[in-house]
């Protein structure tokens, strides 16, 4: 507001200056509506109803007579009392009760004893001593409301032009303005000191991601195994809309099992034959047997849903749909691609293997997947 | 001359001014202490000042209170739980109390935090504690800023510390989120392993963000320490810093408080320091702290011990986070799949990448930025003490009620999967009736409680100018039949008169020295612009005038000449106290119910 032109914006009224208060008056403007009550002229009334000050201390009962003070100093005691009990009681329980003991307490259930009577004392124990403080506070303590003055944040003018001052001066003290030689190789200096920790941090915290995000653990003719149980399955298993979990073999003897897990995991998914929509699928896949990875093309949750009736994977993290039947197509959610069909076979001993890799990268987006 | 009367060289002493007797006990002790304190830091001064500070009294400053307090809360109990927590990734095989994990392997986090909930005596207790005084310090930053926003405690001068607020709110949830990723146990590594898709959605460095932060392909060994030094080192030093800056920024300010008789915006009306707000606000960290205490002994929260350790291959059903992260978690769910693109050979994926990165900073700077907006349009350059009552700045209200309104339909999206199973309805629907809503909710929001604001502002108009009514039915000798209204009593009055409601700025040609007219530039017809769409249908508070007027003729609906008149008598005023209201007199002409008997013909005046 205060660069010139500006002003053209400015209603005076919006502006009184900078320490008027909003009980001073301020004009009404001529025909302006008052809550479609138009007041014209003002009669020699004040513009603005005036501030009436502070009401009158109307005095609380144990102001006015002793009996009710006493009365308050007993609720009081009586309140820091109880805060003592409920410490003695927590100190007591600590040691007394087994932490394997559970009660069933109504309304919550089988709990852990130990748990709800520490808990309970040390809420008792607090609450009581703030109750305490308060009813003190409220009965007995002054409650005659104090004024205190308010000052402008803004420094006098003096001593502001004493800081500018104070600042140009050192800076010319310094000569910093003089010898533009020192300015800039410390500007350079300072600018630059911060690089060295950055790099070091940066560097240090972890590997360049190579081709990680782009391969998993399998391998051609790897066997399918039951997730958690890491057996192998053989084709007449796998009955007519089962669904498995599914590692690729060896899996758990790798370096980083945890690792290649979260990128490993697939779903195997037994369809009619003739549900499935799309040649791909039903190529990759052995009589209606499919396999896609379990790791969300969103965000990479486990997809761990199968809906059997309508063929539809959902993750349980932002409920992504993918229907089996037309290659984990998204058909609702966030998500945005299918999920990647890992191509299977049959081995000679009638195992499911893998018949190829992944042959796209699984999981989430990342800016070089392509 | 008495017998008592000293003589000699004490009679000369016997009106000399006594030294004060040295206080004796427990009182000398701490005259004592005080005093070589003071010698060698000198703060009596200070301390006096301090403990003379008055604070205003009212419920909402409470808030504020509650999330100082919970933070005290989360520094003792969590400091107790660093003791026992073990933050690391290393596989371990479980052998604890806890029988149905028995032998299943797990990291050393999770089965420190499972001995910390069985084995460690109260442990639990203040794990629980731990847990729920983060909920709480959350909800009370949230809250404690809602009331900050609606009364207009962040204009002049205290911008700064709503910017610091901001801040410390936004790294709150981070701790928080921190915080519950620690145990690592089902629930909490599945939102890492979100987290992990979320760096690598960011365009260009994703995944080296991804990697860099996990140390390696996720979940890798890093990320728990890394985490943990995070939140209990690195967050907590620069919550606490920048929480020291927001109260001693109150502390300079002084206290806004609420407009009040006696309350201007140059003093602050309330309570000393010592002992009333010493016993109030000390009571109160230990009702916090008790309630606390309560909910954790009797709620459970977080039983990690039923998620399980993590396990990149399982996921549950039905999980959401913490409930300060939901919008986020909200947000991720409602933003349409299709905004992912692949061209070039490279794949931009703004479905992950805007509500996982982008929302929240966004929401955030919008509110930081909001007093330097507010300013901007109303020009006000004024420091303000004094809270406005919300329905006082209907605009500001509605706006305020919009934000809250699309964050809560992304806070709802975030459940919709429970809502869905609880209420038996189709998950698709539920999403994309919350994506509509997230359009369209807001700004009904906006309309709806900027009406409510200015019904409430006319409604306290009415109070003012037609008082309250009595009750009191009185028949005049006329024969017609009022209601006596009483007049507000003046110190009721004020809270609802005390009020200043801006006008709009508006364009003015300007012409310069040499006679021509300058254009007003786009920024000014903007900020006319926007100052309208704040202010063009602001109410004003009753004027005296209007008062006089309305007990001068029973109505407040006529234009007036006050003069003498002002002083006459009320009309009607048959010795009662108050006005007459309620009869068909009072209605206009134009009002089907008033009387049209005596009605002036227009045509047939003289």
């Amino acid at each position: 507001m205060s660069e010139h032109g500006t002003e053209s914006v400015g209603d005076p009224v919006n502006q009184p200056g900078a320490s008027a208060s909003p009980d001073q008056g301020r004009a009404h403007h001529p025909g302006q509506q008052l809550d479609e009550v138009p007041v014209e002229g003002s009669g020699g009334l004040p513009e603005r109803f005036t501030n009436p000050g502070l009401p009158p201390h109307v005095p609380r009962s144990a102001d006015l007579e002793e009996k009710a003070a006493r009365r308050a100093e007993r609720q009081v005691a009586a309140l820091f009392s109880i805060s003592m009990v409920a410490t003695v009681i927590f100190l007591v329980a600590y040691f007394a009760i087994d932490q394997k003991t559970y009660t069933f307490i109504p309304g919550i259930g089988l709990a852990s004893l130990s748990n709800i009577v520490l808990g309970v004392s040390l809420g008792i124990s607090l609450l009581c001593i703030g109750l305490g403080a308060v009813h003190w506070a409220k009965t007995l303590m002054p409650d005659t409301e104090v004024s205190e003055d308010r000052h402008p944040q803004r420094s006098s003018d003096e001593a502001r032009r004493d800081a500018v001052e104070t600042i140009v001066a050192g800076g010319s003290a310094s000569q910093m303005d003089r010898r533009p030689l020192i300015k800039y190789t410390l500007g350079g200096a300072l600018g630059l000191f911060a690089i060295p920790l950055l790099v070091q941090l940066t560097g240090g915290l972890g590997p360049l991601p190579g081709a990680e995000l782009s391969t998993t653990f399998w391998r051609k003719g790897m066997r399918l195994m039951r997730d958690p149980e890491m057996t192998p399955i053989k084709v007449s298993d796998v009955s007519l809309g089962s669904f498995f979990h599914i590692l690729p073999e060896g899996i758990d003897k790798s370096a980083h099992p945890q690792e290649e897990k979260a990128k490993a995991a697939v779903v195997l998914i037994s369809l009619p034959p003739a549900v499935i929509k799309v040649p791909k699928e039903r190529d990759w896949g052995v009589d209606g047997i499919v396999a896609y990875s379990k790791i969300c093309t969103h965000v990479g949750c486990p997809v761990g849903l199968y809906e059997h009736r309508t063929h539809l994977l959902l993750c349980p993290c932002h409920q992504s749909t993918f229907d089996v039947a037309q290659d984990c197509k998204v058909i609702f959610g966030p998500a945005n691609r299918p999920l990647p069909q890992l191509k299977i076979t049959v081995d000679a001993e009638g195992y499911l293997i893998a018949a190829a890799p992944f042959l796209q990268p699984v999981g989430p987006s990342f800016w070089e997947r392509g | 001359m008495s017998p008592n009367t000293p003589k000699g060289a004490a009679a000369l002493r016997a009106d000399d001014v006594k030294p004060p007797e040295p206080a004796k006990g427990a009182k000398a002790m701490a005259g004592g202490l005080a005093s070589w304190v003071d010698d060698r830091t000198g703060t009596a001064k200070p301390t006096s000042y301090l403990l003379k500070k008055v604070f205003p009294d009212h419920w909402s400053f409470m808030l504020g209170e509650i999330a100082m307090f919970s933070l005290v809360i989360l520094l003792i109990t969590g400091t107790f739980l660093t003791f026992w927590f073990v933050p690391s990734a290393g596989t371990v095989i479980y052998n604890g109390s806890y029988v149905p994990l028995k032998g299943i392997p797990m990291s050393e986090a999770f089965r420190s935090t499972v001995d910390i909930s069985f084995d460690v005596r109260g442990g639990l207790i203040m794990r629980q504690l731990h847990h729920w005084a983060a909920l709480l310090f959350t909800v009370s930053i949230t809250v404690h800023m809602f009331r900050v926003f609606f009364t207009g405690a962040f204009r002049k001068p205290r911008e700064i510390n709503w910017v610091i607020g901001t801040i410390l709110s936004l790294l709150a949830i981070n701790e928080g989120f921190t915080g519950y990723s620690l145990p690592d146990d089902l629930l909490s590594g599945t939102g890492l392993r979100a987290a992990e898709g979320f760096m690598q959605s960011v365009p260009v460095l994703g995944s080296y963000m991804a990697f860099f932060l996990f140390g390696g392909a996720f979940p890798g060994e890093a990320i728990i320490p890394r985490l943990f030094t995070v939140h209990v080192l690195l967050l907590p030093a620069v919550i606490i810093g920048l929480f020291t800056a927001h109260i001693v920024l109150v502390a300079v300010h002084k206290h806004t408080q609420y407009p009040g008789p006696g309350k201007t915006n140059e003093n602050v009306v309330g309570y000393p320091f010592m002992p009333v707000y010493l016993a109030k606000s000390g009571g109160f960290f230990f009702i916090v702290f008790g309630v606390t205490a309560l909910m954790a002994a009797l709620v459970t929260i977080n039983p990690i011990w039923m998620y399980g350790p993590y396990d990149p291959t399982a996921g549950t059903a039905g999980s959401q986070p913490d409930w300060y992260m939901g919008f986020a978690d909200g947000a991720l769910r409602l933003f349409p799949g299709f905004t992912e693109f692949h061209v070039f050979g490279f794949t931009l994926s703004l479905n992950v990448f805007i509500p996982s990165l982008i929302v929240m900073p966004l929401l955030y700077t919008i509110a930081g930025a909001y007093p330097f907006l507010e300013s901007w349009v109303t020009g006000d350059k004024r420091e303000h003490h004094l809270l406005d009552r919300p329905r006082n700045a209907p605009t500001r209200t509605g706006l305020g009620v919009m934000a809250i309104t699309f964050y809560l339909v992304l806070f709802i999206a975030a459940g919709d999967d429970l809502i869905a199973i609880k209420l038996g309805l189709s998950i698709n629907q539920i999403v994309r009736t919350l994506q509509i809503l997230l359009i369209v909710a807001p700004p009904l929001a906006y309309w709806v409680t900027k009406r409510v604001c200015m019904s409430l502002q006319r409604r306290d108009h009415d109070l003012v100018v037609h008082g309250r009514e009595s009750g009191r039915i009185v028949r005049t000798a006329e024969g017609s039949f009022f209601e006596v209204h009483e007049p507000l009593p003046e110190f009721k009055r004020w809270a609802l008169v005390q009020h200043e409601t801006l006008t709009p700025l508006k364009l003015t040609a300007r012409v310069d020295a040499n006679g021509v007219e300058r254009k007003s530039t786009r920024r000014e017809r903007l900020r006319a612009k926007i100052s309208g769409f704040y202010f063009a249908d602001g109410i004003q508070p009753v004027a005296p005038a209007e008062l006089a007027a309305a007990h001068h003729d029973g109505s407040a609906r006529e234009a007036i000449e006050i003069g003498q008149e002002a002083s006459e008598p009320e009309a009607g005023g048959q010795g009662f106290v108050g006005q007459l209201h309620g009869g068909a007199d009072e209605r206009p002409e134009t009002d089907a119910y008033a009387h049209h008997e005596d009605r002036v013909d227009p045509g047939s005046t003289p």
